[in-house]
């Protein structure tokens, strides 16, 4: 009988994919988490999210919100004594928990990114307004005043779109997309 | 005299427009050309590798290979466009049956990846591909005294391309001692400035920005130069923000490199976009021009 990959493996082969060490190299030395500018807002740092993952604590990893408020800076990436491409690993989860639809109620992460590759498959490039409801409704009232306000002194100097971009090639840029990931009728 | 295709990337077209006209009226004075890449896509940004990593490598091949048809190197004036442009120039070098797989997508527009054109960011141009003679010829207006700081941010520098000093850049701070400058000596040169996490995780990102400008002003920064749309935006648009988060009175001017070079070629403040900032620059401007009334 086949065996099952436990979760350590299998989160190990996604980050396989991604270039760097097997995660079961780590050390647990800490380095990522001494460098991660973001640690201080994680429930988890990224050294115990690798050892929540050794570990096939499952459930606790899906339960972090750790990757997704990795800002993709690649310090933890250049700095591991291992070699281990932690940014990567943070990538592979973040696609995993969209995948599986695990990710933790309330974060804003996976809907604006979902919204923003919408966004250029539809147009080919990216449109500020039309990401903004993607994360304006998460916003309590002073949040969402003073990022109104910021938009409209941008609008102000010319700094913000009127109309979406739209490519001249886009039923090619389409068709491009459809070969990669067919899309069924979506396009 | 070089030509490179300039992919502008998204935020150049609006938000970082300055960035833009910048980019143009420096490299013209130095002997390069830069030729909008015709019917460009978006890079992905960070977003697309949160939803499929073969789409987002097969968006910026699209870009890449619209180069190559072109015979130019392409050069990136954002920081995360740069970065995805070239791993996955990288990437699909290193890998046939994936080269092979997004060729195959990309004949439905007519175009084929085969990985001739090199991608540099716009600051690499600056601080290597540029004749350092040709760069010195068109200073006429050398920013003595002036105290910048060299902010390189995340995605010029890393992930690791070769054995190059991720640690210890040094490439800003030369090009900005070559325009007369002052590079102020600032540890955190390469800290990231949040990124998207403004709009996703904003009290982190909130955080990471109070600290760079807080640290600009404790080391008597005149300015913050920066070489990404993204560290503009976050460090200039959201400072008002952070002061009223935290309660801080910051008032850090920030611009792009190409503006503060712009200044030191005499280029008028207007053709290089200052004026659209949130966060008055107009202190820079008058310094430069200052030094050049004092010049005559």
């Amino acid at each position: 009988m086949a065996s099952k990959p436990t979760f350590s493996e299998e989160i190990s082969n996604l980050l396989y994919a991604a270039h760097g060490n097997p995660i079961q190299t780590c050390v647990q030395c800490g380095t990522c988490a001494g460098t991660c500018p973001v640690a201080p807002f994680m429930d988890q740092t990224p050294r115990r999210l690798i050892g929540l993952i050794q570990a096939d604590m499952k459930a606790e990893v899906l339960a972090s919100n750790t990757y997704w408020f990795c800002a993709s800076c690649y310090h933890c990436t250049v700095r591991c004594p291992k070699g281990i491409d932690i940014a990567g690993l943070m990538y592979a989860l973040k696609r995993y928990s969209m995948w599986k639809g695990t990710y933790r109620e309330g974060l804003v992460g996976p809907v604006f990114s979902e919204t923003f590759v919408k966004t250029i498959l539809a147009g080919g490039r990216s449109y500020e307004p039309v990401l903004a409801p993607s994360y304006m409704f998460s916003f309590g009232l002073r949040e969402f005043l003073q990022e109104a306000q910021t938009a409209t002194g941008l609008m102000l100097k010319g700094r913000l779109p009127i109309l979406p971009p739209r490519i001249k090639r886009l039923e090619g840029f389409k068709r491009v997309v459809d070969r990669v990931i067919p899309r069924g009728g979506a396009s | 005299m070089k030509t490179y295709a300039l992919f502008p990337g998204c935020s150049l077209e609006k938000i970082a427009q300055s960035y833009m006209s910048s980019a143009l009226e420096t490299t013209s004075r130095v002997g390069i050309t830069l030729k909008e890449l015709e019917d460009w896509n978006c890079c992905g940004a960070t977003a697309y590798f949160h939803v499929d990593e073969l789409l987002a490598y097969t968006l910026s091949a699209r870009n890449l290979a619209m180069a190559e048809k072109d015979g130019l190197d392409v050069v990136a004036p954002c920081a995360a466009c740069f970065k995805n442009m070239y791993f996955t120039s990288k990437y699909l070098k290193a890998d046939p049956d994936l080269a092979e797989h997004i060729n195959y997508a990309l004949e439905q527009d007519g175009l084929q990846f085969a990985g001739t054109s090199a991608v540099r960011h716009l600051l690499e141009v600056f601080a290597e591909d540029v004749d350092p003679q040709a760069l010195q010829a068109a200073i006429t207006n050398p920013l003595k005294g002036l105290r910048v700081v060299p902010y390189y941010g995340c995605q010029v520098v890393r992930p690791r391309k070769d054995h190059e000093n991720v640690e210890q850049p040094q490439f800003f701070e030369s090009l900005l001692t070559a325009i007369g400058a002052t590079p102020v000596d600032f540890p955190e040169k390469t800290r990231c400035c949040g990124g998207s996490l403004v709009i996703t995780s904003r009290q982190a990102a909130l955080n990471l920005v109070r600290d760079l400008l807080q640290s600009a002003v404790d080391r008597e920064a005149a300015v913050i130069a920066t070489a990404c749309p993204m560290c503009q935006v976050n460090l200039e648009c959201y400072q008002q923000q952070v002061n009223q988060e935290f309660g801080t009175h910051l008032s850090v001017p920030v611009m792009y490199f190409t503006q503060i070079i712009g200044l030191a070629m005499g280029v008028t403040p207007k053709r290089l976009g200052i004026g659209l900032e949130l966060v008055s620059t107009t202190p820079i401007a008058a310094f430069a021009e200052g030094l050049a009334e004092s010049a005559k």
